[in-house]
């Protein structure tokens, strides 16, 4: 087996190992090396979690101000009973 | 109808709601996309209140353009495409917007190591050449409740906040919003491989202060 990566390009490729863009053989390095390695073990969980977390900000709530603002947006929309004109036919 | 059922509607049933006039499915609608939209928008225009106002005119733009919503693409894509178009034309008005594809090439024409190479030993050490040469805290000795504090989310956003434009626009779409590769590649006009050359940058930067922040409490 090619030699094995160190630390310092197993961080370089994290991104490419979780998107499944690595060469097979690549991957098999890549895991290899995690396997025995305890920094990157936690280096690699790092990265997982920080990923988990951003996804958490879509939770962001929309203030009541700018949703106040939006209804009555809502209300004078349908008390003008405003559209667009319709599509032209296709 | 009542909300609690109102809030597991999908949008396809709110969109039917809302042709009937239905304000409690237009409040849904907005609480699940409105926040999203403000933060795509923030990466065109120069603030909050700008970024405000792009996602209402998208809003009015699908209230009076309802009849005509088809459902041909889905309701969040439609509203991301159009409040990207609205948002670039604001952008530009307001001369703030350099196009994507030169932003993106000046941050993958410079060289960005994930972590400083100081946290390794030298290439040349006897035994472990790029070795970790200072300690990876390991974070599952953090207790959860830490990771869910506003505290640690804005370090997170502070962190997104001071990345570069592109890269800050990738993760925005792919990671928070959560946005395929492939649909990402194609909004951006940029190569798999580049897209996810910003993307690990930007993650790898995020991860950095994140690891700043949790390691003063240990």
């Amino acid at each position: 087996m090619a030699e094995e990566i160190t630390c310092k390009e197993l961080v370089e490729l994290v991104t490419d190992y979780l998107e499944e863009a690595l060469p097979t053989e690549q991957r098999a390095r890549f895991e290899a090396h995690l396997s025995r390695c305890e920094g990157c073990q936690s280096y690699f969980a790092q990265m997982r979690r920080t990923i988990l977390l951003l996804g958490r900000l879509t939770e962001d709530t929309v203030p009541p101000a700018a949703k106040a603002e939006l209804l009555t947006l809502f209300r004078n929309w349908k008390e003008s009973g405003e559209s667009d004109p319709p599509a032209p036919a296709e | 109808m009542n909300d609690s059922t109102i809030t597991q509607m999908d949008d396809v049933t709110l969109l039917a709601a809302l042709r009937r006039g239905d304000e409690s499915a237009f409040a849904t609608l907005v609480e699940r996309h409105h926040a999203s939209l403000v933060r795509l928008a923030m990466m065109y225009v120069p603030d909050q209140a700008a970024a405000e106002d792009v996602a209402q005119e998208t809003w009015l733009g699908l209230l009076k353009g309802l009849d005509r919503f088809e459902g041909r693409s889905s309701l969040k894509t439609w509203l991301f495409t159009v409040l990207t178009n609205r948002a670039k034309t604001r952008g530009l008005r307001e001369s703030r917007s350099t196009p994507f594809s030169a932003l993106a090439k000046s941050e993958l024409d410079t060289d960005e190591p994930s972590v400083a190479s100081e946290r390794f030993l030298p290439p040349d050490h006897s035994q472990w050449p790029d070795e970790w040469g200072t300690y990876v805290s390991a974070w599952d000795e953090i207790p959860e409740e830490k990771f869910l504090t506003g505290e640690t989310m804005d370090v997170i956003r502070q962190a997104i906040a001071a990345l570069p434009p592109a890269q800050r626009e990738v993760i925005t779409r792919r990671d928070i919003e959560g946005w395929p590769a492939q649909e990402v590649c194609n909004i951006l006009a940029i190569t798999e491989t580049n897209q996810r050359v910003l993307l690990h940058r930007a993650r790898s930067k995020v991860r950095q202060a994140l690891e700043q922040y949790l390691n003063e409490g240990l």
